[in-house]
């Protein structure tokens, strides 16, 4: 418990330490949203220096960043100059977009990239890992960017699937069920994206995860023992094999909010993509940097997931954990 | 290409002392609960002593505290309490600073050379990386010395460029005793340091340990749990038990009548067949 | 007595990637009668582990069974399907692994890694197999059968661990136990239980059992037979008691002189020179005509350079390849 505890805590400051530096950073940038304003000759520079005024930006820093540490304590991380309304509900109804596509996105590929990477690491060397191999690699030199103007070029040509948004026209007055079917349609093509995109790499991670375990004298010496291949490679070695992925496992999930931004921009799926694209380019500061809190909590979150997840599957863990 | 003039102490009459380590001990901090710390006493008072030129055999059960003692020895470990004299000095009270210029005098042999040697070096890298990191001789002088030493563990010149990974086990614990003579060390502690060997490999670096020992007036440490190869090496044994020496005497005196508990133990569990040592030579 | 185990004349070659290829055993013969404890010596290098792998066929792809044959209970192990293999691993010869520490899965629970093995052969369900893994273990471990059970390895001493593996060897009932250095990495005390173990398991079960090791201490007192092995060659085989105590092939008497004897009481033998085995061990990798000890043997002669030595019998159960005696 204690373990965990430690571990708690040092995320929060973590969390206060980004915190702090984002903003630092963000206020060190050159330019803000009001000087924007000022470049437009129908907004009287009164009516500029009073909205500084109203939004603080002419205040010292220490004072912003404690008014605004004191606004995310009441769930509104600060306000938006482009929207006019707090941020924090306008991260999160974009927030809850993003997860929706990209937890499927995760889950199905690590559904995928397990059985694939056994079947890689069972077989080493030999034809279907070879194969496995050379796809994985094609697949990592695509870059992002071609591969989802690609499946939306095909989306446009055989229009089997919509190109963008989340829902149709007259969403609201479809039955629960076929509101479901339409965002599944909607979520498609963004869906596949990613998983093309992650999987290669997770499927590496599993091969060489269960590679070196498949080599490990107790495998022998279960083999040995004359314990049937599967029952070895999917009880015996992806267990041994679990800390690395677990690991990679909690990383992935880090990534959940930033990890698809590009795709979400070029699909226009109504996440924090386009909404962050826009802040930063408009310098809608707290837009900004509510958005980095977002993906840092869910950096720690993943993390701290990742260490319980380990603590669970590996006693060695354990107990150096209850001896501290 | 060793000076000999070491051997000159053992001219006098009085007997000389390399080592003397008194009433050591060493806890680890093992607590669980919060608050009061539990102490495990890895060492429990140890004393002993090893005179210029002889070889002590520290034998025990993995677990008696051998290898903690060794550590602190070479002052690669901190003793809670007590005193580790050698050649004259308590290095035990020494600062890190001052610990530093007496380290090469005390080199550790260990019982795996192929992790504790640099698999991307070759042979006389190893050989001449402690000299290259006390900043002994030039480079040409090093490179010639190191040779030297190789030769003078049994491996030829022309393996010198061979890295660990090349040679047997034999030959790289040789390698091993090599790198630990490099700086001209007065104490060598050899930490089980044959017991991964066959035996027929073990009886050729046991006579390269002697035959260094004869030549070199080196004094050893040696830590084992074969208590023949014990025996068979060392002018006095020590037997450890949970943290204690509960025996200290002459090796003779101690294969005859063994006193403590412990060590009878150990003797009875030494595996042995008779007779095979006083075979003639061919039929 | 009808032999448990044949091994005629067994070649076994590992080919690495550059092509080099190293014959680890070359022309091995022996069997194993029922309850009977067979000792192999060899070195490393000797290819008394390829010995242990190729009996149970889990050689690592590199290595190749060139010839010969392998019976067991009258089965031609070499040409079993891998079905049967699986079938005939852990449950009529199993095999304890050289060390404990890195033997058993790190992250499973000690009765669970006994559990596998009788999952992988014996019809039972949940209960029954638990119970059977009580058994074992209590067998094993009399006083803490349950604290062990649901151990992690870890948690566990050498000696405990390399019990487990016993238990994991003996949970299915088989008939031979092949062990491979069992005690090379344990205490001498710890090694002397495990070896009491071996004896009352060999009276209790009637097991057969191979124990390869390097250290012909290990063999007194416990095996009947003992092989010698040299260059993946049967150099001598015979009862413990005359090879362990006159050794007559020059290896074997170069062998065991090596070792200190503990009982030596004169003060000008301790800190004297060891005999020793002069020259490097074998070459494998290029298969020579002739013995392959002759380089370093001490009485060689003219024929030893040209052809193969044959088993010799010196009585009736003890044989010695080399050209010294008569055939």
């Amino acid at each position: 418990m204690r373990y965990l505890l430690r571990r708690m805590l040092h995320a929060v400051f973590l969390l206060f330490g980004v915190s702090i530096l984002t903003f630092l950073f963000s206020t060190l940038a050159p330019g803000n949203y009001f000087d924007e304003m000022r470049l437009n000759p129908q907004i009287a520079p009164e009516t500029v220096a009073s909205l500084r005024a109203q939004y603080q930006l002419d205040r010292p820093l220490p004072v912003r960043y404690a008014r605004w540490v004191n606004s995310v304590a009441h769930g509104q991380m600060g306000f938006s100059f482009a929207y006019n309304s707090p941020v924090g509900p306008l991260l999160w109804v974009r927030a809850r977009n993003t997860l929706l596509l990209t937890l499927t996105a995760t889950l199905l590929a690590w559904a995928l990239a397990l059985p694939l990477g056994i079947w890689s690491a069972a077989s080493l060397g030999r034809l279907p890992d070879r194969a496995l191999s050379w796809t994985t690699a094609t697949l990592l030199v695509i870059p992002d960017l071609v591969l989802a103007l690609g499946l939306l070029i095909m989306a446009v040509r055989s229009g089997w699937f919509p190109t963008g948004g989340m829902v149709s026209v007259g969403f609201e007055s479809l039955s629960p069920l076929n509101k479901l079917r339409d965002i599944a349609i909607h979520m498609t093509l963004p869906v596949v994206a990613l998983v093309i995109s992650a999987l290669p790499m997770l499927v590496r991670h599993v091969r060489a995860a269960l590679a070196e375990v498949l080599d490990a004298p107790f495998l022998r010496a279960a083999a040995g023992h004359g314990i049937p291949r599967r029952r070895l490679l999917h009880r015996y070695a992806l267990r041994a094999a679990a800390n690395p992925l677990i690991s990679l496992l909690g990383f992935s999930l880090g990534t959940l909010v930033s990890g698809s931004l590009l795709v979400e921009v070029v699909m226009s799926w109504p996440g924090l993509g386009p909404l962050l694209l826009e802040a930063i380019l408009a310098r809608d500061l707290y837009v900004v940097i509510g958005g980095v809190l977002l993906s840092t909590i869910f950096l720690v979150g993943g993390n701290f997931l990742a260490d319980l997840l380990l603590l669970w599957a590996d006693p060695r863990i354990r107990t150096e954990a209850g001896a501290e | 290409m060793f000076q000999v003039s070491r051997l000159a102490i053992l001219g006098g009459d009085g007997v000389q002392l390399l080592l003397n380590v008194e009433n050591l001990v060493k806890r680890y901090a093992a607590g669980k609960s919060f608050g009061s710390r539990e102490f495990l006493a890895a060492l429990d008072g140890v004393s002993l002593s090893i005179q210029i030129a002889t070889t002590l055999a520290l034998v025990g059960e993995s677990g008696s505290g051998k290898s903690t003692l060794a550590l602190c020895v070479a002052c690669l470990e901190r003793p809670t309490s007590g005193s580790i004299w050698f050649d004259g000095r308590d290095v035990a009270a020494l600062s890190e600073k001052q610990q530093r210029a007496v380290r090469p005098q005390i080199q550790l042999v260990f019982q795996d050379p192929s992790s504790s040697l640099n698999s991307r070096l070759t042979a006389l890298e190893i050989v001449a990386e402690p000299l290259i990191i006390q900043r002994r001789f030039d480079k040409q002088a090093r490179s010639k010395r190191a040779c030297a030493l190789l030769e003078r563990v049994g491996i030829s010149a022309k393996k010198a460029g061979s890295r660990p990974d090349e040679f047997s086990g034999g030959q790289r614990q040789r390698l091993a005793i090599a790198r630990a003579l490099a700086l001209e060390p007065k104490l060598l502690i050899l930490d089980e340091a044959l017991s991964a060997l066959d035996c027929s490999v073990q009886a050729q670096i046991a006579n390269l340990l002697l035959e260094l020992q004869f030549s070199l007036g080196l004094t050893y440490l040696f830590i084992t749990h074969d208590f023949a190869m014990a025996a068979h090496l060392a002018d006095e044994i020590a037997v450890m038990d949970h943290g204690r020496i509960v025996e200290l005497g002459a090796a003779e005196k101690l294969l005859r009548s063994p006193e403590h508990e412990a060590t009878r133990c150990l003797l009875a569990a030494t595996p042995r067949f008779r007779g095979t040592a006083n075979l003639p030579e061919g039929l | 007595m009808t032999p448990l185990l044949q091994v005629q004349d067994l070649h076994v070659a590992y080919r690495s990637r550059t092509g080099e290829v190293c014959h680890a055993l070359a022309g091995l013969s022996f069997d194993l009668g029922p309850s009977e404890i067979l000792g192999v010596l060899g070195e490393s290098g000797s290819g008394k582990s390829t010995l242990a792998a190729s009996l149970l066929r889990l050689l690592p792809p590199s290595g190749i069974i060139t010839g010969g044959r392998i019976l067991f209970e009258g089965q031609d192990v070499l040409h079993a399907r891998p079905r049967e293999m699986e079938k005939l691993r852990g449950r009529r010869i199993s095999l304890i692994f050289q060390e404990p520490s890195v033997a058993l899965h790190p992250a499973m629970r000690v009765r669970d890694q006994v559990e596998e093995v009788l999952r992988a052969h014996e019809p039972l369900d949940f209960a029954a197999r638990r119970n059977r893994t009580r058994q074992v273990l209590a067998s094993l471990f009399p006083a803490d059968a349950d604290r062990i059970a649901n151990s992690y390895p870890h948690q566990l001493s050498g000696g405990q661990r390399q019990r487990v593996l016993v238990a994991q060897a003996i949970a299915c009932g088989p008939s031979v136990v092949l062990a491979d250095e069992p005690t090379a990495s344990l205490d001498p005390t710890t090694q002397q239980e495990i070896l009491t173990l071996f004896r009352t398991l060999r009276q209790a079960l009637g097991l057969s059992m191979v124990l390869i090791t390097h250290n012909p201490g290990l063999l007194a007192g416990l095996a009947d037979r003992v092989l010698v092995l040299y260059a993946g060659r049967a150099v001598e085989v015979g009862p413990a008691e005359s090879v362990l105590a006159s050794p007559q092939h020059p290896y074997t008497r170069a062998l065991l002189r090596c070792v200190p004897p503990l009982d030596q009481k004169s003060q000008a033998s301790r800190k004297a020179m060891l005999p020793v085995i002069s020259g490097e061990s074998p070459n494998l990798s290029v298969l020579v005509r002739g013995c392959p000890f002759e380089p370093r043997c001490p009485e060689k002669m003219e024929v030893c350079k040209s052809c193969d030595p044959a088993a010799v019998p010196l009585s009736e159960a003890h044989t010695v390849s080399c050209f010294k005696f008569p055939g």
